[in-house]
């Protein structure tokens, strides 16, 4: 594989200093290091298992706003927090904005990842077409429910805590956040890579393949199915958790579940970097990104017409992604060998 | 020879159509079974009946001393009753080396063992099986890219990595070249000799079968008409009606 230790520690030095580097696109860089983890872990259930799914930004959101809660909730009565104002009558001291942080990404990550268990019990046998409806449906209800909801603001959404005063400037933070932005996606990505090479790995590509077979060989693809969605589920809380904090606003619709916008860029950030791969999605977000913010700069008022041609690029012309596209043109750097020792026996069985 | 197989009064209906009618009959241990019949006579329903699935109507189903008719798929499967497609299902974009690997019974099966790493000297018995059905030179390439043929060999040799006690093949030789034909009856006779493994083959080519099998079931409609040896089968009137029509 492409994958080896030296690039993989310049790379890991690359982004240790960026920040330093181009210090006006911190929050920039942290959000697409987000990016890339929303890409990777769609990826486990669209690329490896094959389960083409546009509710993993259900976890996404319930991430944003289990972690803002608890941040909340933890010091202050949470319904006066989200009461108009309420915002303002409350300051964390800075030992409280910590301690709040740090638990409110734990809960920001299990609770997801339990929702995500009981929620994959009860759909993750769909298959196909139906799948994919079923978990569209998931991320639009979670948006309406949200909505509802008073105590964490309804439909007019609700303030994540401030960066604590006198705690240095927003430098400090923008560094603060990127670096937790940057782990959690190192995290992801290693710990993706370890489980791929296990068991685990095969499986979903197995189920990807050909479910009824895996099933027929005695496989319980139930329960990898659910493994492997918890896994996404856990990692994108813990993102939900943190755009909360960075954005500093959570709205129900635009920025917790935001199906038509972060939910729709993972699916194609994934196929653009090469679905089923472990680099391509992290490729693919990072060059999506970078064209994204690009549009948004140079051709406002036509981003979207701009973005749609992209979109339309990559489906005609890179339907298996770059990896994909990589691996055709050179099977061989893929493992795909004929061995030379007699290339020309075709199969005789004597 | 004690049965390995128990099949009594099985019935499976799919709205009018009786696919299969109390049928009766036993596998033996450790030996080579046909079933045949013409198409549509309900062989394949009772594969998928064995096998979990579909439930069936009525009848129990019997392997290795426990009643299989009312468990899944997978549980079937690790009780070590194994079947392989008439359409070959093999893992398209895995290469072969990989569709071995994952057909391989774990060997504790918990929750946790989910994240396992795949032990390495399975390597070497996925070779080794991959040369016993002449796929050594391609383990490396995609499963997707083999030939029809290729790709029935391969799933022949997952079927074994599993280490089943029994094995269902439907159709093993449909669409093979003539000369790769007998390649694959020499290897299924020898599956059944040295790894010691109960076969049943439903087959159309009759000279393949009347070759491997010891014993024969014929059905036609859903009924079982005729069983007995290979000359006793084709000897009989039954199952040349079936065939010929009368």
């Amino acid at each position: 594989m492409i994958s080896n230790k030296p690039l993989f520690l310049i790379l890991l030095s690359i982004g240790l200093i960026l920040p330093f580097i181009l210090p006006g696109f911190k929050l920039q860089l942290s959000i697409m290091w987000i990016l890339v983890v929303l890409a990777l872990t769609w990826d486990v259930q669209g690329g490896q298992m094959g389960y083409n799914t546009f509710g993993n930004i259900f976890f996404f959101g319930l991430g944003m706003y289990l972690c803002a809660s608890t941040q909340i909730g933890m010091f202050f009565p949470l319904s006066e927090w989200t009461a108009a104002g309420g915002e303002k009558t409350f300051v964390h001291l800075p030992e409280q904005y910590f301690q709040g942080l740090t638990l409110g990404l734990i809960v920001a990550a299990i609770i997801p990842a339990i929702v995500a268990m009981v929620v994959g019990y009860g759909i993750l046998g769909l298959r196909g077409h139906y799948f994919a409806i079923c978990t569209l449906g998931l991320g639009i209800a979670a948006g309406e429910f949200a909505g509802g909801i008073e105590l964490i603001g309804a439909g007019q959404g609700m303030t994540s805590p401030p960066w604590p005063k006198g705690l240095g400037d927003t430098e400090l933070r923008g560094e603060f956040f990127y670096y937790i932005c940057f782990t959690l996606m190192i995290c992801t990505f290693l710990f993706l890579r370890w489980a791929y090479s296990t068991r685990f790995g095969l499986v979903l590509n197995a189920i990807r393949d050909n479910e009824d077979k895996a099933e027929s060989m005695g496989i319980d693809t139930m329960k990898y199915k659910i493994s492997g969605w918890v896994t996404s589920a856990f990692f994108l809380g813990i993102a939900g958790g943190l755009m909360g904090n960075m954005i500093g606003y959570i709205e129900p619709v635009e920025t917790a579940f935001p199906g038509k916008t972060f939910g729709v860029f993972m699916v194609l950030m994934a196929i653009l970097g090469g679905k089923g791969t472990l680099i391509g999605p992290v490729i693919g977000a990072i060059i999506f990104h970078i064209f994204k913010e690009g549009f948004w700069t140079f051709f406002l008022g036509w981003q979207y017409v701009a973005l749609g041609a992209l979109i339309v690029i990559v489906v005609v012309f890179f339907p298996e992604g770059i990896m994909g596209f990589l691996r055709e043109k050179f099977p061989s750097k893929f493992g795909e060998v004929i061995d030379e020792k007699d290339r020309l026996s075709q199969i005789e069985l004597k | 020879m004690s049965a390995i197989l128990q099949i009594n009064g099985v019935s499976k209906s799919f709205g009018g159509i009786i696919a299969n009618q109390s049928i009766t009959l036993s596998v033996a241990n450790k030996q080579i079974t046909g079933l045949i019949g013409p198409n549509g006579s309900g062989k394949t329903t009772l594969f998928n009946s064995i096998c979990g699935t579909h439930p069936i109507d009525e009848g129990s189903i019997n392997f290795n001393g426990k009643e299989v008719s009312t468990l899944p798929i997978p549980a079937v499967a690790k009780l070590g009753l194994l079947r392989t497609f008439q359409q070959t299902h093999i893992y398209g974009k895995l290469n072969c080396i990989q569709n071995m690997l994952i057909s391989a019974k774990p060997k504790n099966d918990s929750l946790f063992s989910i994240f396992n790493k795949i032990p390495l000297d399975l390597n070497d018995e996925a070779e080794h099986l991959l040369e016993f059905v002449g796929l050594y030179q391609k383990r490396y390439l995609r499963a997707g890219d083999l030939s029809f043929g290729q790709q029935k060999l391969l799933e022949l040799a997952m079927a074994l990595m599993n280490k089943p006690k029994m094995l269902l093949l439907d159709e093993p030789t449909a669409g093979i070249n003539p000369t790769l034909i007998n390649g694959i009856i020499d290897r299924l006779i020898k599956v059944n000799e040295e790894y010691g493994i109960t076969l049943l083959i439903i087959e159309h080519n009759m000279k393949v079968i009347m070759n491997l099998a010891e014993e024969i079931f014929c059905l036609t409609h859903g009924k079982l008409i005729a069983q007995g040896t290979p000359k006793e089968i084709k000897n009989d009137q039954k199952v040349i009606d079936a065939y010929l029509g009368k």
